[in-house]
């Protein structure tokens, strides 16, 4: 089966420093996948770069098929038809993310005008449609008000409801609650998984939180400077987490239930992008980091059906977690 | 709404007095206005007669509660050179101005804004360069600089225009470019910034995500927002039309009320130069009342804080 979405070796590089270095990600049809990692790891880049929606500075390889056609360096018309129509996008400060002069149903009515085949009345009654279904009260009078008549979690759901405009078969959803109250998170987050299971769309949630992502994520790609280090199903990963730096990220979470345990802490600090140390970029703040380590990067391999991994020990890791398997 | 427009006229009102008041004061104890007209070679007793005349020898304070009844009657003073109603000689020198100052606004505004949105949606090109640089240069060298640049090029060199006067509109056309490229290069400068500021802003991100095509993004999405900050020094430029030329009048010996205030502060002429003043407090007033009004409409932001206050 043709995945929905494909990025194969996707590098980006601001003014010739690299951010993204070679990514390798496939998304299936209605998959919910989490992206976790450190603020800089590349995780918003990646699909900023995905869609051409980074500055035209930024230097930008690889390649993004959408079902099997490259949409990376895609003329600009084909690029708009792709963008909200096929792949929508969220973002993280819900305040500066809408229009501040442009009405609520001038913003929602422009995306319905360019990806669905609507006229006159109808525009406004499937705007109205959608403000209804992402639980803004009172659609119809609504439309007329300006974003900042909106506190921020009615305005994450207008942008939702945005994204849902042009029937997208994939949402991004770049922190979509990082700049909400905790309660309005769960709120978006709840939202965000209903839309996802009636419409049948993917959903990529770009997070640095990994509860967040475990509760609404089937499977998780962890990124570490610029790279996917692991990625697995979302129970497995939280369970065995096989990349040092994935262990680290699940070892400094608290566990819910249980005995109570001390939490570590990853030492070090994550990598300056214009000063890689060469090989792997998590070797410095690896405990486990041996000779080998430091003269090439390892590539992301699989070590399961469903689970691959970038670290030169991930084979250990293998037989130990099959052997896990056998028992 | 009504509240916030109220705010804003009575703020408007007080400036106007202030400066009317400025100008009073410091007009009064800069000089005395019989020695400058009559000459200091003119008898004591005929300086004297003149004084009381016009009532310079009364109290400022004396003179000035007078000036203030009498504009309250709608009489604004008669120039102490030739008598006549300082009004009617300041209106009859504001079409000469206004022939310069409109044609002026027009070209900065079809040159400037243009030419600031082309540098920011090519920040960092060639051109981009030269519009800034041309900017820059714009704005730094003064007007009488500039005015003496183009006569020298286009009047003594080349021959092509004259260098002063006003008998044709051929006479009006280095006075107008000089006003014009200037305000130019500033009017580009800042809607360049403007731009790049709102081009920055996350909600362009958010438009180009969900597939408008960059064309529209810029001009519905960047433009409406962009106009927020210009509109200001639109306002700027719209208050400077009746006085904003005395510079390039006096140096292309154009007859218009920028060169009238001139020979009138040099001659003490009080009623005139206050006349002149009056007038420009009122057009930069009325033009930021105006600016005030277009933010409203504008910014639907604060249209809302200006319904609540």
């Amino acid at each position: 089966m043709v995945p929905l979405v494909s990025i194969a070796g996707l590098s980006v590089a601001f003014s010739g420093v690299p951010v993204l270095r070679g990514v390798d990600l496939a998304l299936q049809k209605g998959e919910a996948l989490g992206l976790v990692g450190e603020s800089g790891s590349g995780k918003s880049v990646t699909w900023l770069a995905a869609l051409g929606l980074l500055p035209r500075h930024a230097q930008v390889s690889g390649s993004v098929r959408l079902e099997g056609r490259e949409i990376l360096g895609a003329p600009a018309t084909a690029l708009d038809r792709v963008r909200g129509g096929r792949i929508a996008m969220i973002f993280q400060d819900p305040a500066s993310a809408l229009n501040p002069v442009l009405t609520i149903r001038k913003q929602l009515c422009e995306a319905l005008a360019l990806h669905r085949d609507l006229q006159g009345n109808a525009v406004k009654a499937e705007a109205r449609r959608l403000l209804d279904l992402v639980g803004i009260p009172d659609a119809a009078r609504r439309l007329e008000a300006y974003p900042h008549e909106f506190s921020g979690g009615q305005v994450q759901r207008i942008m939702i409801a945005m994204a849902l405009a042009g029937n997208p078969d994939l949402l991004i959803a770049d922190e979509p609650t990082t700049a909400l109250d905790a309660t309005i998170q769960a709120q978006i987050l709840e939202l965000l998984s209903t839309v996802r299971r009636e419409l049948g769309m993917a959903m990529v949630l770009i997070s640095h939180d990994l509860g967040v992502v475990a509760e609404n994520c089937e499977r998780v790609a962890v990124m570490y400077a610029g790279r996917i280090v692991e990625q697995a199903p979302s129970n497995q990963l939280f369970a065995d987490p096989v990349h040092p730096y994935a262990q680290g990220l699940i070892g400094a979470l608290p566990p819910l239930d249980g005995p109570r345990r001390r939490l570590t802490a990853i030492p070090g600090t994550v990598p300056d992008p214009a000063h890689m140390p060469s090989g792997c970029a998590f070797a410095p703040r690896c405990t486990l980091a041996a000779e080998p380590c430091g003269l090439a990067a390892p590539s992301l391999a699989p070590i399961a059906d469903d689970r691959s991994v970038a670290c030169i020990r991930a084979e250990a890791s293998r037989r130990a977690l099959l052997g896990i398997a056998a028992e | 709404m009504g509240r916030y427009f109220a705010i804003r006229i009575g703020r408007a009102a007080l400036t106007i007095v202030l400066v009317v008041t400025f100008a009073f004061i410091v007009l009064r104890l800069s000089g005395d206005p019989a020695l400058m007209i009559l000459g200091p070679e003119a008898p004591p007793e005929v300086l004297a007669a003149f004084r009381k005349a016009w009532g310079l020898d009364d109290p400022i304070w004396a003179q000035y509660f007078d000036y203030f009844g009498a504009i309250a009657k709608g009489e604004l003073g008669r120039s102490m050179r030739d008598g006549r109603p300082a009004i009617e000689l300041v209106l009859e020198r504001i079409p000469a101005t206004l022939a310069l100052t409109l044609p002026a606004f027009a070209f900065k505004v079809a040159l400037g804004i243009p030419a600031g949105i082309y540098a920011a949606l090519h920040r960092g090109s060639a051109i981009d360069r030269a519009v800034m640089m041309t900017a820059v240069a714009g704005f730094t060298v003064p007007s009488f600089v500039l005015a003496l640049l183009l006569v020298l090029v286009f009047a003594v060199q080349l021959g092509w225009l004259p260098s002063g006067g006003q008998d044709s509109w051929r006479h009006a056309i280095l006075p107008i470019a000089t006003l014009s490229l200037g305000g130019a290069a500033v009017l580009a400068r800042f809607t360049r910034s403007a731009m790049l500021e709102v081009l920055g802003q996350p909600y362009i991100r958010t438009a180009s995500a969900k597939g408008v095509p960059w064309r529209k993004v810029v001009t519905s999405h960047a433009l409406p927002n962009a106009a927020i900050p210009t509109v200001t020094i639109l306002g700027f430029m719209v208050g400077t039309l009746i006085a904003g030329a005395v510079v390039v009048e006096s140096v292309f010996a154009w007859p218009g009320v920028g060169r009238l205030l001139v020979v009138a502060v040099a001659n003490r002429d009080l009623a005139v130069v206050q006349c002149i003043l009056l007038l420009v407090a009122m057009t930069m007033v009325t033009s930021n009342l105006i600016v005030d009004f277009l933010y409203g409409f504008l910014d639907p932001r604060l249209r809302a804080k200006g319904a609540h206050a």
